[in-house]
């Protein structure tokens, strides 16, 4: 690499919104073919300037360069015009329409007359190929999982062949194998000369990912390095501005009531014979590939999905859940994967939603408002929660803020059993430490913790259990020090491996 | 636990740039009111009839037999539905109404009755399409498209298209009485907004209505029953029609099958577009309604002042329509 010139120079770059100044002159040189890193706390501003060199957002002050030249860059069809392409940190795909009517949306591809829906489906294949996903052209976006929409959003990224490509937390959703694809996707990208600006929560993939990093924090350059450079210790002190020591805490001690029981759970198609426990104090975890069943269950388990077969125990008391509403009242809360689609309300403020499920414990008749929003302000606190003021509509806090939110309305239904699916999505090193100091201090106190996670060092870290789903079936448990990143793979992947099989660990646990 | 306490202790001072309030551009929020006031001046000066209180009391009498009814259809709309057979309920109720009281003779007692069964039929029409729509799954506008149609014919058919006059003397105070030189509808008019006004914003419902609005799915992993709560709107419209259809009957003393209610769906639903609520749903007041109604009904009023024929409008009516979404669409930007 001799003298690399940059393709995308951003010169005092500023924003404010409404006032209150999100990004603080911010100046960085991006060359041609690299993959640049963009780290920093949740709110600190990394979504903002990627939509602003996306055309999303316009700077209040400052300059960009493209390959030299200043550009103006005032809406999305701008960008593309100049080859920067972005996958939004928040899915924008639009539900009733096909994966290929999506990818092609505003640019579809015309015949003479009509529109050419085959070349359409062939390209689309193409890209889904690339990303080496089962999906159909023709599936349609609201039947797909979070990290099936995932891709989608990368396979419409990729298909205009951009020369800048944002990407903005693109493996939140997904499990290690699909993120190894992407990552061999962005090297052969890369070694086409695309440039890449990648944000991430996770430092161990910006470690192995990116050639250079840009951090920021509270809307200030903190520094531009070389990754060669600098360890993820380093990376989490520069972001927080101060050390970060004992990610997981240690784990409680599991006590012997048996919290929730689930016995031959069965979902047409989808799963079958799913049976565990979770004793109270003890968090575990659910490992498996996409599409294993880990969400599902936890549907099932809340009346959210029709069960063929199932009993289901909450404190050793047989319990009939037709609906969410009956889980709730037996004490079990479920964080949902997609806190866009599922989980709130977005023209709701924090104490809006953090009381929508808990609202009875706030109204005698009538709503006592003063107490909402005490009881949000609690949670801002506690979980450091950056928003403008309480009545803020969630539309307009960061992505690792809302799912904060998402975790305060759970918890203020006062759970017994509390199942979290992907709980630290899109949530920052800082952040993810509180919560998990949090989860523990609740198991402390008895709580029963479900934690499905794509994130192997969470249910390492985590967990007293591990489950690994395959399929739609349980295909084993971990436990203790048999808890790995190996271990799991192998279960997930199906191959048979030293761990031992689930009958017999279950019939260790009822001796 | 120590760790909680340290997280407090730095939330505070990492929040403290946070304080700082986004400033809330509110000049948009209170442009209905705005409008209203403007075009309250405007009128005074174009007529001097406009400001004479029978005037007024006159406006605020014919706003509030479609303003009732945009009430309810508030909670439909930010419920994320809507509701076209508001106007042909009004006259199947009516001739209900009326048939019932003529049934049961003269008297308080028969007013009374019958007014209890003018919601109750009102709340029960309501729930048909209610039930359409949740059981039946047909989307609010097909639903209530054909129900339009349904009880339309269904009143022509009852009364032989011909006028329905009712025999009842007391009949006539109702919606032709005043109390404390108002007249009865008004008062029912701006007793139910306050009423709609306290469920909407005040209670575990209200709640619930504007969270099914904005997001069903959301609001049905929040454990809220989203049918019922869809299924509700639709009674509660049509309570506030039944109410309306009393009101409308009671004034004339008759109900006439072929043209009582038509087109009230139509200034319902302006009504509350005027009032800011989205047609999106989820978000939406009951004062921005009660303010687009009179907007309306003032229109419509200094119209006729000026002499302006009756054929235009309908042309004002739309465009008055057409600046309020354009508006509302830029707030939403
Ligand atoms: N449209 C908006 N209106 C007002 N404030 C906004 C808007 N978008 C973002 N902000 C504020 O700007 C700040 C930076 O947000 P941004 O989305 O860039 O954070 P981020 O670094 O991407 O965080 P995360 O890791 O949580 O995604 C946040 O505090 C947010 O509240
Ligand atoms: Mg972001």
């Amino acid at each position: 690499m001799s003298l690399p010139e940059p393709i995308l120079s951003l010169e005092k770059i500023s924003k404010s919104f409404s006032g209150v100044q999100v990004l603080h002159a911010i100046s960085v040189q991006v060359n041609a073919g690299e993959v640049m890193g963009i780290l920093g706390e949740n709110g600190a501003g990394k979504s903002t300037l990627l939509k602003i060199i996306s055309g999303i957002y316009q700077r209040s002050s400052g300059q960009v360069l493209v390959a030299g030249e200043a550009v103006e860059i005032t809406s999305p069809s701008d960008a593309k015009a100049l080859g920067i392409a972005m996958i939004p940190q928040e899915f924008n795909l639009i539900a009733s329409l096909s994966v290929f009517e999506n990818i092609f949306l505003g640019q579809e591809l015309k015949g003479r007359l009509l529109l050419n829906k085959k070349a359409m489906r062939q390209r689309t294949h193409q890209l889904l190929n690339l990303l080496e996903t089962q999906l159909s052209p023709d599936a349609l976006i609201e039947e797909l999982s979070v990290a099936e929409k995932q891709m989608v959003e990368i396979a419409k990224a990729l298909v205009n062949e951009a020369r800048i490509l944002i990407m903005d937390e693109p493996t939140t959703v997904l499990t290690s194998q699909e993120v190894e694809v992407l990552f061999k996707l962005i090297d052969k990208l890369k070694a086409q000369g695309v440039t890449i600006l990648f944000i991430s929560h996770k430092l161990k993939e910006v470690k192995q990912l990116c050639d250079r990093l840009i951090i920021l924090r509270d809307g200030e350059l903190i520094s531009v390095v070389q990754v060669s450079e600098i360890n993820e210790q380093d990376m989490a002190r520069k972001m927080v501005g101060r050390e970060l020591n004992q990610v997981f805490p240690p784990r409680s001690q599991v006590q012997s009531k048996v919290a929730l029981k689930v016995e031959n759970l069965a979902v047409k198609n989808l799963l079958s014979n799913i049976s565990f426990e979770v004793r109270q104090g003890e968090v575990l975890g659910f490992a498996g590939l996409i599409g294993s069943g880990r969400t599902e269950t936890a549907e099932a388990i809340m009346g959210l999905r029709r069960r063929q077969t199932g009993d289901i125990y909450v404190q050793q008391q047989a319990v009939q859940i037709h609906n969410i509403k009956d889980a709730v009242k037996y004490g079990l809360a479920y964080l949902s994967e997609d806190r866009q689609g599922c989980g709130l309300t977005m023209n709701f403020n924090l104490p809006e939603n953090i009381s929508l499920i808990s609202l009875n414990n706030y109204s005698k008749g009538f709503i006592n408002h003063a107490q909402t929003r005490e009881k949000a302000q609690q949670y801002v606190r506690k979980f450091d929660i950056k928003a403008a003021s309480l009545d803020t509509e969630l539309l307009y806090l960061s992505g690792g803020n809302q799912q904060k939110v998402y975790l305060s309305k759970w918890m203020d239904t006062q759970p017994q059993v509390l199942i979290l699916d992907e709980p630290t999505r899109g949530v920052d090193v800082n952040t993810k430490k509180e919560i998990y100091h949090f989860v523990q201090s609740m198991t402390e106190q008895g709580l029963a913790v479900v934690v499905i996670s794509s994130d192997m060092e969470e249910l390492i870290g985590l967990a007293h259990r591990v489950l690994v789903m395959r399929e739609g079936q349980i295909q084993g448990e971990l436990r203790d020090q048999d808890i790995n990143e190996q271990q799991i793979m192998f279960l997930a992947a199906g191959l048979q491996s030293q761990a031992a099989p689930l009958s017999t660990t279950l019939q260790e646990n009822h001796q | 636990m120590s760790e909680v306490a340290k997280m407090d202790t730095k939330s505070n001072s990492s929040s403290a740039s946070w304080v700082t309030r986004l400033p809330k551009f509110t000049l948009s929020n209170w442009a209905p009111l705005v409008a209203l006031l403007v075009l309250v001046v405007l009128s005074a000066m174009a007529s001097e009839h406009f400001l004479i209180p029978r005037n007024l009391t006159n406006v605020l009498r014919q706003v509030s037999y479609t303003g009732i009814i945009a009430l309810g259809m508030t909670f439909v709309i930010i419920a994320g539905g809507i509701d076209l057979s508001v106007g042909s309920m009004v006259a199947l109720v009516g001739v209900l109404v009326i048939m019932l009281l003529n049934y049961m003779g003269d008297g308080w007692m028969a007013v009374t009755v019958s007014i209890a069964a003018a919601m109750a039929m009102g709340a029960a029409f309501g729930a048909v399409n209610g039930l359409l729509t949740t059981k039946g799954k047909i989307t609010a506008f097909v639903a209530t498209l054909a129900t339009m149609s349904i009880f339309r014919s269904l009143t022509l058919y009852i009364s032989d298209a011909g006028e329905m006059v009712s025999q009842n003397n007391h009949y006539p105070d109702i919606g032709g009485g005043y109390w404390m030189g108002i007249p009865i509808p008004v008062w029912l008019f701006i007793g139910l907004a306050f009423v709609g006004h306290i469920i909407l914003r005040h209670t575990a419902f209200g709640r619930h209505v504007c969270a099914v609005g904005s997001n069903p799915k959301v609001a049905t992993y929040s454990a809220i029953n989203v049918k019922r709560v869809y299924f509700l709107t639709f009674v509660i419209v049509g309570f506030t029609v039944g109410l309306s259809a009393v009101m409308l009957s009671s004034r004339l003393n008759s109900v006439s099958p072929g043209d009582a209610g038509l087109f009230y769906e139509l200034d319902a639903i302006a009504a509350v577009v005027i009032g800011g609520t989205s047609l999106a749903g989820g978000k939406g007041t009951l004062w921005g309604t009660v303010i687009g109604a009179i907007i309306l009904g003032i229109i419509n009023n200094m119209l006729n002042l000026m002499g302006v024929s009756p054929y235009l409008q309908g042309t004002v009516k739309g465009l008055v329509i057409l600046i309020a979404v354009l508006m509302q669409f830029k707030r939403d930007r």
